[in-house]
């Protein structure tokens, strides 16, 4: 995708092919260079960076590039991504939230408690994960309630949440020690893996579903009569979501363990439809505008008739459910609770993923897909630190690099910004 | 533009006080459709709070407010929307992170019964109406808003403003820190509403900007009318000694015989 951007650039002082073409290409090239002006990097740095990770623990590790390896990054990325996939709303709104890894943790306790056979409150895990991401709402709306409508500093509120919610942890697991999860559902979300055909259909339903869209798009900008951006450009992206779909389940099909063969897991599915839910929510429908709105200047959105408030309530909302989702996933690829989990660096490697996916921590610049990015940053990172062997403080040490590098990145951009932009 | 036409707005003995401050003192205000008309006065004059009891943002004691003839009961901003009446703050009411057409319908967003935004639909309507106000100096309108000038924001803003079938437009400072070519931009695209038809109320400190585009001037002196002024018949040291050191009128509004025709056109 990024080269083929970085080609149409390119052409573009080049013999103008027509007149229709040329004002394709060159606003193309403008609304780059209006990206970058207003401080709005895109991708490009951390994909960039990315490639450069793997190529290096390629050398480093002989056992990193393998399909097997891959189907472990997608399992160990999964759980921080969906926390950082709330983050990502919390920031655009320029507030922060620490209480997620211990609300991932009551996620968590929620479902292996009401899956706990001969309990008396046993129910389906299909059920139970229902009532954790429901609970964890609540939290949220509390949360969020104290923040926007008392005003409390959502740094403080959350900080308050953070002990609170551990408190809970430890005092429901200081007799067990921890729980068992051995309800299949729950512990599918972390350990199921497609059959290669499912994978495949998978596949080519991202792809279909990706392709329905532009071309919906297409017509709807067509039928109003405004530009629709360049051909070459939508058939690229077109092409760039084919290539990574079938890439990856072809890769996925290739993996085993012990003997046995895996496929496409379930965890990584789950980590793109709510990438695609999420990114929908946040660039088509009146609620994600409110939110990049509030974010961006919480006086104007409020004089334009938004309910500020109401919008900082959801968004609490949202991530305490992310949390909740990233919980599940995490208790279900251990298959228990126990009473360190939500610690450790949880909460700040879903920050972290955040905004090395290039989000604002000010407010109002950031897309989800940026979380995605970022997730998959650190888990590749410490995935092919481990499989080379350095240890753990190797891993930290070179997680906040790259966290520092990236938020440098960002700061320098937004500095540009305000010295070109008026 | 008909100097007999009934004003679209109308001000009658209006007063606000702010515990014992008297903001306002029996204040009385007119603005006619397709009228710019300006408002003036030191600081301290009453201008900002006559036009946020316009605007709704607060109530006014004692007096009554006519709109299109009819008394109008303005209790908050959006019964100031719905009556029409858009106000442009001097602050700049825009996202710097969203793009202009984001930023024209914000909090109005065209959506289907899913709250899906119907981007295509925004676009089109954003630049038939910076079309319609020759808006011309903005390359897409799919521009974020933090990269573009001062001018360029102001016309947003404005645009913003008349966009919503609005008949009452009001301007506080609009060119306040705008260049010289800006300030120009903006104060063509202010006359351009009032050939549109559109009553507008600009409030400025700079009697350049004034005269450039009021059809009548009405200045206010601590909380009171000093004078509503025709911009063909007078001259700005009239109107300074009437800011500085104009003796309070208490004209009921200017008699409809004796004003002439604004002379915008």
């Amino acid at each position: 995708m990024s080269t083929a951007g970085a080609e149409i650039v390119g052409q573009e002082p080049v013999a103008p092919p027509g007149d229709e073409e040329q004002r394709g290409l060159s606003g193309v090239y403008r609304r780059a260079m209006d990206n970058l002006r207003s401080g709005n990097l895109g991708v490009l740095p951390i994909v960039i960076g990315l490639i450069f990770i793997v190529v290096f623990f390629s050398y480093k590790a002989t056992n990193f590039f393998t399909a097997t390896n891959f189907v472990n990054i997608i399992i160990q990325m999964a759980g921080t991504a969906m926390l950082a996939y709330g983050v990502v709303f919390v920031l655009l709104l320029g507030e922060i939230d620490l209480s997620i890894s211990y609300v991932a943790g009551i996620g968590a306790l929620t479902v292996a408690e009401l899956q706990l056979p001969g309990s008396g409150h046993q129910i389906s895990g299909l059920l139970a994960m229902l009532c954790a991401v429901g609970i964890c709402a609540v939290i949220g709306f509390a949360q969020g309630s104290i923040v926007a409508r008392v005003g409390v500093p959502s740094f403080v509120v959350t900080l308050a949440g953070y002990l609170i919610w551990q408190g809970v942890i430890l005092q429901r697991l200081e007799q067990p020690g921890s729980i068992i999860i051995q309800d299949r559902w729950i512990n599918y979300t972390a350990s199921y893996n497609f059959s290669h055909a499912a994978g495949w259909l998978i596949a080519a339903l991202i792809t279909g579903i990706y392709a329905v869209t532009v071309i919906g798009g297409v017509v709807a900008k067509r039928r109003a009569g405004v530009p629709i951006g360049h051909l070459g450009l939508i058939i690229a992206k077109l092409l760039g979501v084919a290539a990574a779909s079938f890439g990856t389940v072809a890769i996925c099909n290739h993996a085993y363990v012990q003997g046995t063969p895996l496929g496409l897991p379930l965890a990584g599915v789950l980590v793109v439809v709510f990438l695609v839910v999420l990114t929908f929510l946040a660039k088509r429908t009146t609620f994600g505008r409110h939110v990049y709105a509030v974010g961006g200047n919480a006086e104007a959105a409020r004089r334009a008739g938004i309910i500020v408030p109401r919008i900082r309530i959801l968004v609490f909302m949202i991530s305490s459910s992310m949390a909740a989702v990233g919980g599940i996933i995490l208790a279900a690829n251990v298959n228990s609770v126990d009473l360190n989990f939500g610690g450790g660096t949880l909460l700040l490697n879903s920050i972290a993923a955040a905004v090395i996916g290039g989000v604002s921590l000010f407010g109002g610049r950031g897309e989800v897909r940026g979380a995605f990015l970022g997730a998959l940053v650190i888990a590749t990172v410490s995935n092919g630190l481990n499989t080379a062997g350095y240890a753990t403080g190797i891993i930290y040490e070179v997680t906040g690099i790259i966290l520092l590098l990236a938020v440098t990145l960002d700061t320098i951009a937004v500095r540009l910004q305000i010295r070109s932009g008026r | 533009m008909n100097a007999n036409a009934t004003p679209l707005i109308e001000l009658r003995n209006v007063t606000k006080s702010f515990g014992s401050v008297q903001a306002l003192d029996e204040v009385d205000f007119e603005v006619r459709p397709g009228e710019v008309m300006a408002l003036v006065g030191d600081n301290g004059a009453g201008k900002s709070t006559l036009i946020k009891c316009i605007a709704g943002i607060h109530g006014w004691d004692s007096g009554e407010i006519f709109f299109e003839g009819r008394e109008a009961h303005i209790h908050g901003p959006k019964d100031a929307a719905r009556l029409g009446i858009e106000v442009v703050y001097q602050d700049l009411a825009l996202c710097d992170n969203l793009d202009v057409v984001q930023n024209m319908y914000l909090g109005r967003e065209a959506h289907d019964r899913f709250q899906r935004l119907k981007e295509p639909i925004m676009e089109q309507k954003t630049a038939e109406t910076l079309k319609s106000l020759a808006v011309t100096t903005i390359n897409s309108v799919r521009q974020p808003v933090a990269t573009l000038s001062g001018g360029q924001r102001q016309s947003v803003a404005v645009a913003k403003a008349v966009q919503w079938n609005s008949k009452l437009v009001i301007l506080d400072e609009p060119t306040a820190a705008l260049g010289v070519a800006q300030t120009e931009q903006v104060l063509a695209l202010v006359r351009r509403l009032g050939e549109q038809g559109l009553a507008v109320v600009i409030i400025s400190h700079n009697l350049h900007d004034v005269f450039e585009t009021a059809n009548r001037i009405t200045v206010l002196r601590l909380g009171r009318n000093v004078g509503i002024f025709e911009r063909e018949k007078t001259t700005p040291e009239e109107v300074v000694h009437a800011i500085t050191a104009g003796a309070p009128t208490k004209v009921s509004g200017i008699t409809p015989g004796t004003a002439t025709a604004g002379a915008a056109s």
